[in-house]
């Protein structure tokens, strides 16, 4: 295997795309130190990763050993008693997640093709740019502005819908009457609302770049064809990135379940399953690694690694997920017209 | 099959991408009828929910009157788009003017985000902030007294250390990835993208269980450091590799052509041409590595005077002074944390301006300090 790849310009050539021809080198020592140099780099990145993997299992065997099964189901957190899991943490994460992706998706959908298709020249760039900024503020800051600034606000809306859609299990709320507005504090709803800011970027930039690719000569031979700018959108762009769109919106829901300091700041937390989103009360798996470590006991932060275990390998497998999505997705090289 | 003979594409005369050469032609145009008939659409839909909400229905509430007047709105650009044109062209108006809205609107949370923060972080910000620490503040002083130096020594100390792990590994596997392409190149690639999603509590329990339970240390700022630097290192080797394929082949056919090794090409060739580039990186990592705050409250203990040596003893960082603070009751200690927390996104900022700025254009593109430095040489 070679590095040096070269276009074969044959004038004879068949084919139009031009194919690579390896082409035999001899390597001094320096190369051969230097290659063995640049692999050793790429190999720490598996190392650590299968460390972080070994580290976390072995350290949460203990507390997994003593749970078994019901580590997934258990809904309170004693450690002391032998009774824990994360039976509640992780449904609650997973809502966190979806009422996330649920604000950021037709979001960042929007945001995406504004970007692509709509906006002038002048601004694709800065916008492009202030998106990123978006994702450049640490999610520290999101979390206190969510406490002091959003949730004071947020909190009427969680009241009108508790009181007008509270026939929906989702917006059910406990207790009759005027309700607190207290009642809604620290909800899934509004964590889930402040991680969705940070979930945009990184869902907006993978669709952006997907819409980016569909191939200019479908649009214009929609356009030719009489449609209007939403009719190329509808029929060319969004079906040409639809992989690009699930693909972005797996990668932020990874980026979603596994929010800390955020959630930790605004959620109160509950270790009773409920299916109400704007009732106060919901927890995440980050989020209790994050409170509980300090006051935990040996056993109880071996409990705590095997929770971190179970996020670990959640958001591995959405990421693997994603990626794959993404990566089959039709780009435009394939179209010729 | 046999391959077709196709004349050369002519030159498109209707392309949505300017390229060089080719004529942009606008398809559409915004006229005079059109923005009278969303300005008209946006006033009678004030006026209409206006009505309807303050007059007709017991409704009340800033937010939902605005929900309700953009609904309106909406519907009254489509109708009017119906009566003055047709169905079709309505629909594509009530899309435009969603993106439009949805685009612009997206910006929003970013001002009141950074606005907040200003507004509740610059009152008691004065400049022992940089020069004091907590040595002699307890929950009841005033705000302004004491400062965040230790926190602000542990995190340049922390993210500095993390950099000087991260970059060069960082750096070896983008040239791996782009230059060497091993036959581990794939599986690499996918494991950094895998990598690059840990949760960063995760990247903080694992430095615990590594560092501090299996080999016996104690809390310091490099545990906080290796932590970090967890994080770092795939967004390190990401946006260089992607910066390296930038770099045009052509070049390194020519280094290897004159006889160059492949080590002297990467290193005399494809590395300087993607200097800016990989500064961008190195910045960006940075940028998203100093406001980490979950693997730090795992590893670094935490402390309230200054502690300049990383490698023993607690050390506090700046966004897990703000995080530790704002958990008191008392305002004056809130009003400390949100000073951390101004100071923390003002540098999250800059370095975020910084490398836009010196990034900002491809590989090919010579920065305004370079190009001053190759006139001396007499080079440009």
């Amino acid at each position: 295997m070679t590095s040096t790849m070269l276009g074969s310009t044959a004038p004879e050539a068949k084919d139009p795309t031009p194919v690579p021809i390896a082409i035999p080198t001899n390597r001094d020592r320096g190369d051969r130190v230097y290659r063995a140099l640049a692999t050793f780099g790429g190999t720490v990145t598996f190392v650590l990763m299968a460390l972080i993997a070994v580290f976390l299992l072995t350290r949460g065997w203990d507390a997994l050993r003593v749970a078994g099964w019901r580590f997934f189901t258990e809904q309170g957190w004693e450690p002391g008693a032998g009774r824990f899991g994360i039976g509640s943490m992780l449904p609650y994460t997973v809502v966190i997640a979806l009422v996330a992706l649920f604000i950021a998706v037709p979001v960042s959908i929007g945001v995406a093709l504004f970007i692509t298709e709509c906006a002038p020249r002048r601004i694709r760039r800065p916008l492009t740019s202030l998106v990123d900024v978006l994702a450049a503020v640490p999610s520290l800051i999101y979390g206190l502005w969510g406490l002091f600034f959003l949730q004071p606000r947020l909190l009427p809306l969680s009241r009108w819908l508790g009181d007008h859609l509270g026939f929906i299990p989702i917006f059910g709320v406990s207790g009759e009457g005027p309700r607190p507005l207290s009642l809604f504090a620290g909800s899934a709803f509004v964590a889930g609302i402040v991680v969705s800011l940070m979930v945009i970027p990184i869902c907006t930039a993978v669709m952006r770049e997907v819409f980016s690719q569909t191939p200019a000569g479908e649009k214009e031979g929609a356009l030719a064809l009489g449609g209007t700018r939403w009719g190329v959108i509808r029929d060319v762009v969004l079906p040409f990135g639809r992989s690009g769109i699930i693909g972005g919106s797996m990668l932020g829901l990874g980026r979603a379940l596994g929010e800390t300091i955020a959630v930790t700041l605004l959620i109160s937390v509950a270790f009773d399953w409920k299916w109400s989103v704007i009732e106060q009360g919901g927890n995440s798996i980050a989020a209790h690694i994050a409170l509980r470590f300090s006051e935990s006991t040996e056993f109880g932060i071996s409990a705590l690694m095997g929770a971190g275990l179970v996020l670990f390998a959640i958001t591995l497998v959405v990421n693997a997920a994603a990626s794959v999505v993404v990566a089959r997705s039709r780009t435009g090289a394939a179209t010729e017209i | 099959m046999p391959p077709v003979e196709t004349a050369p594409a002519a030159t498109p005369t209707l392309s949505l991408v300017a390229g060089a050469g080719t004529r942009a032609v606008r398809i559409r145009r915004f006229e005079a009828r059109d923005a009278v008939l969303l300005v008209g659409s946006s006033i009678s839909s004030l006026a209409l929910t206006w009505l309807l909400y303050e007059r007709l229905t017991p409704l009340s509430g800033t937010f939902g009157f605005w929900v309700s007047w953009y609904a309106t709105f909406l519907a009254m650009v489509g109708v009017t788009n119906v009566v003055e044109y047709d169905a079709v062209r309505a629909r594509d108006r009530i899309a435009t003017v969603v993106l439009w809205s949805v685009g612009l609107g997206v910006i929003t949370p970013l001002l009141l985000v950074v606005g907040y923060t200003i507004a509740r972080g610059i009152g008691a910000l004065r400049i022992q902030f940089f020069l004091e620490d907590q040595r002699y503040v307890g929950a009841l002083s005033r705000a302004d007294e004491g400062g965040g130096r230790h926190a602000i020594i542990g995190t340049l100390q922390q993210v500095g250390l993390a950099a000087l792990i991260s970059v060069p590994l960082g750096l070896l596997t983008a040239v791996y990835l782009s230059e060497v392409r091993g036959r581990l190149a794939r599986p690499l690639r996918m494991v950094t993208d895998a990598m690059s999603a840990i949760p960063s509590i995760v990247a903080g329990l694992f430095i615990y269980a590594l560092w501090i339970l299996t080999l016996g240390n104690s809390p310091s700022g490099f545990a906080g450091a290796l932590a970090l630097s967890v994080l770092f290192l795939p967004t390190v080797t990401r946006t260089s590799e992607v910066v390296l394929g930038l770099v045009p082949g052509g070049l390194r056919e020519a280094s290897l052509a004159l006889g160059g090794t492949e080590w002297r090409t990467t290193t005399g060739v494809v590395l300087p041409t993607a200097r800016t580039g990989l500064a961008t990186a190195v910045i960006l990592g940075i940028a998203r590595v100093i406001g980490e705050t979950a693997p730090l409250i795992l590893t670094i203990g935490g402390a309230f005077v200054v502690n300049a040596n990383p490698f023993s003893g607690k050390q506090d960082a700046l966004p897990y002074f703000v995080y530790r603070l704002v958990r008191f009751p008392q305002p004056a200690q809130i009003q400390r944390a949100w000073t951390g927390a101004l100071v923390l996104l003002v540098v999250v900022l800059a370095l975020f301006v910084i490398a836009r700025v010196i990034g900002g254009g491809g590989p090919d593109h010579i920065s305004r300090f370079r190009r001053a430095r190759l006139r001396r040489k007499g080079l440009a």
